[in-house]
């Protein structure tokens, strides 16, 4: 055991499957002999080799295509696209060809490939760097979203992500990357993917939340703790598939829920969290879901992201106003 | 370090740069050899196939036009004119090559192993016309054009990293090469060193779009310059040359050198596909006529009629056979059982998602009603 950054632990995570995988192959821009931008990759071509990890030409289109290829010869690529606000240049590559080929060829092929890429707001990035994008991708079919809160669940999710035998988009949250230390175990560990955790036990309101939003919602309940409010936190870790039997059994406890994402209100996946709560669980509610997101403005200039982005004081002005309906 | 100063003429900088990219011909409209330099080594029974590939191949595309109108056949794009483009080029890969093909490439499918009642469900619209054996080294025709070149760059550096000596090959039109795809294919192959063939089949017209339109370039060849690769561009209307051209280029690429970009002059007889397109609202009449009098058959068959290789009675016995087999694929086309939402759910994932097991349950529960 050793206290980890989420950086660390992805480092690790990357570090365990090239070791125990020769088809396991990193590349993007910048993820080499530099180590990625920000270190993510850090040692990995020195240790396993330029054939194993490596730098690919400025082109984002390129990189899924190449990540395509290499999968139908019986690798395991782990592509990075070094901000997912770029993910539009490879659109086509993820949801209109990885997503789909398992699919489209009957079952007789499968993409096995893990595009690891940074995103969040909080660090005053410059333009499209930052913005909340998983919601594009929970909306296509054949592709798994996932995004963790922590280090434990990082280096899990990642191994995960990566021995799953289809295509997986994982998303790293930046203002978490080196925000704060947990215990990671040195060996290889699994956290199943499509499996939600109970990050802390309530028995009033259960907040349904995920990425740098679930530390927010750790400082709002911690505060209504006191006030005697008792808060549930649900941390989606996978945000596509959604684990609705984890959600809606929260639900059913408390009768109370709020949805909390950093992406704007008509982005991310609160919306398909609320209609799947809707459509299992309204007989459960004691009051109407509340809801914690963006603005529906494009991702703030970077002066302006603390009156932008949400946070634990609007999750916990939520939080009261379901419990007092 | 001194550099000895040059003069520079900027206007001289202005002037497009267009390089000499000269067409490679080896057997002229007539069926005469120009070209005996290149003349690829083969035999005579090598030949022969050759030319029943072609007839095949046109005879295909006139049963698949008639059998689309009858209603038999789904989606259909048009082959007739790029026989020497398509089959030649096909003819010089080997079995083990990988290759990915675009939406008009289902003859090259076909001689690579896939079926042809398979080629008929994809066609139609039937997942089974997709469910590729593990020895096929086949992807189903790519319907987002580009999409098929970057893949290729990475099929091909995989087959490099397994020190394998094949080649991935891949096929677009002439408007495929305005595509940001098309550029990141060949010049991640390039960056790479993979051995990829990359083909621009230049037919003159995506759509109703003519091909001065996509670019100022005066030949797509050259657009292999970018990439800093070689660009050769061919007759695509002459078998033997198309075949010479690819053979040197897979011998090129297999040998560790990168990539090769190759545009094939070649012209579609037809609509550019059987949904709903009239080309008589854009196209010249006169020009279509001049294509047609450079029929790659017409030139092959006089070459082998010449070399005592082939005859009337011997293209009529090929005919025949195909239209044999054509009604045998139907045939066996038909019998693929209906499809199922049930088996599309359970093909999203290798293990279904909550969210798809409930849905299955749904689907199995109404499908065995």
């Amino acid at each position: 055991m050793a206290q980890k950054t989420m950086i660390e632990a992805i480092t690790a995570a990357l570090a365990h499957e090239l070791e125990t995988d020769p088809n396991v192959l990193i590349f993007g821009e910048d993820v080499g002999k530099n180590g990625g931008v920000f270190r993510a990759t850090q040692g990995l071509q020195e240790e396993f080799g330029e054939d194993r990890v490596f730098d690919t030409p400025l082109a984002e289109s390129g990189i899924g295509g190449l990540a395509f290829g290499l999968a139908l010869e019986g690798y395991r690529p782990v592509p990075e696209i070094q901000f997912f606000g770029f993910v539009f240049e490879v659109m086509d590559s993820i949801v209109g060809q990885m997503a789909r080929t398992r699919y489209r060829m009957g079952g007789t092929r499968n993409i096995p490939v893990v595009i690891r890429s940074p995103f969040g707001g909080g660090v005053h990035t410059p333009e499209l760097h930052s913005d909340n994008l998983e919601g594009l991708i929970a909306q296509s079919p054949g592709i798994k979203v996932v995004i963790p809160s922590n280090p434990y669940d990082a280096k899990g999710l990642l191994i995960s992500a990566i021995r799953d035998n289809d295509p997986v988009i994982y998303l790293e949250h930046m203002k978490l990357y080196r925000s704060f230390r947990d215990e990671v175990p040195d060996e290889a560990y699994t956290v199943p993917l499509g499996k939600a955790a109970i990050t802390k036990e309530g028995t009033d309101v259960s907040v349904i939340t995920y990425g740098a939003m679930v530390r927010e919602a750790v400082k709002a309940a911690e505060k209504l703790e006191k006030e005697g409010i008792s808060v549930e936190i649900v941390d989606l870790r996978t945000v596509s598939p959604l684990d609705v039997e984890t959600i809606i059994a929260s639900v059913e406890k408390t009768g109370r829920v709020v949805v909390v994402q950093e992406a704007q209100r008509q982005a991310g996946v609160g919306a398909m969290v609320m209609s799947e709560i809707s459509e299992r669980a309204i007989l459960s509610l004691e009051a109407p879901i509340g809801r914690v997101a963006a603005p529906d403005t494009v991702f703030p200039f970077g002066q302006a992201e603390n009156s932008w982005l949400p946070n634990a004081q609007d999750i916990e002005d939520k939080i009261k106003e379901v419990y007092n309906f | 370090m001194v550099t000895q100063k040059q003069k520079i003429d900027i206007d001289a900088l202005l002037n497009p740069s267009n390089t000499d990219f000269r067409m490679v011909q080896i057997l002229d409209e007539e069926g005469k050899v120009v070209n005996p330099d290149l003349m690829p080594d083969v035999s005579d029974e090598e030949l022969v196939q050759f030319m029943t590939d072609m007839v095949w191949s046109r005879i295909l595309h006139e049963r698949s036009t008639a059998l689309n109108r009858q209603g038999r056949l789904g989606f259909y794009a048009p082959t007739a004119g790029q026989e020497a483009s398509q089959l030649g080029s096909i003819a010089a890969i080997e079995k083990e090559d990988v290759l990915l093909p675009g939406y008009r490439d289902v003859p090259q499918l076909i001689k690579h192993g896939l079926p042809l009642s398979q080629a008929f469900l994809w066609s139609r619209g039937h997942v089974e016309g997709n469910d590729y054996p593990e020895s096929l080294n086949a992807l189903p025709p790519q319907i987002i054009i580009g999409a098929q070149y970057i893949q290729t760059a990475g099929v091909a550096l995989g087959l490099k990293k397994r020190g394998k000596k094949n080649v991935a090959v891949t096929y677009t039109g002439d408007g495929g090469s305005s595509q940001g795809d098309f550029y990141e294919g060949i010049n991640f192959a390039g960056a790479f060193k993979a051995p990829a063939i990359f083909f621009i089949q230049n037919n003159g017209w995506a759509i109703s779009t003519p091909r001065e339109l996509q670019t100022a370039a005066k030949t797509l060849a050259q657009k292999a310059v970018a990439a800093g690769i070689p660009g050769i561009q061919v007759d695509g209307m002459d078998f033997l040359a198309v075949y010479a051209v690819t053979k040197k280029a897979r011998e090129y690429a297999v040998a560790g050198n990168g990539p090769v970009l190759i545009e094939t002059m070649t012209y579609r007889f037809g609509p550019h596909t059987l949904s709903g397109d009239d080309p008589t609202r854009y196209r010249d009449n006169e020009v279509l006529e001049g294509w047609q009098a450079k029929d790659p058959l017409i030139r092959m068959r006089k070459f082998l009629t010449e070399k005592g290789l082939w005859s009337e009675e011997k293209e009529n016995e090929v005919i025949e056979n195909v239209k044999e087999d054509i009604k045998e694929a139907i045939k066996e086309a038909d019998k693929a059982p209906k499809q199922k939402v049930s088996s599309f759910l359970k093909s999203m994932f290798e293990e279904p998602t909550q969210g798809i097991a409930e849905q299955i349950e749904i689907f199995e529960a109404k499908e065995n009603k």
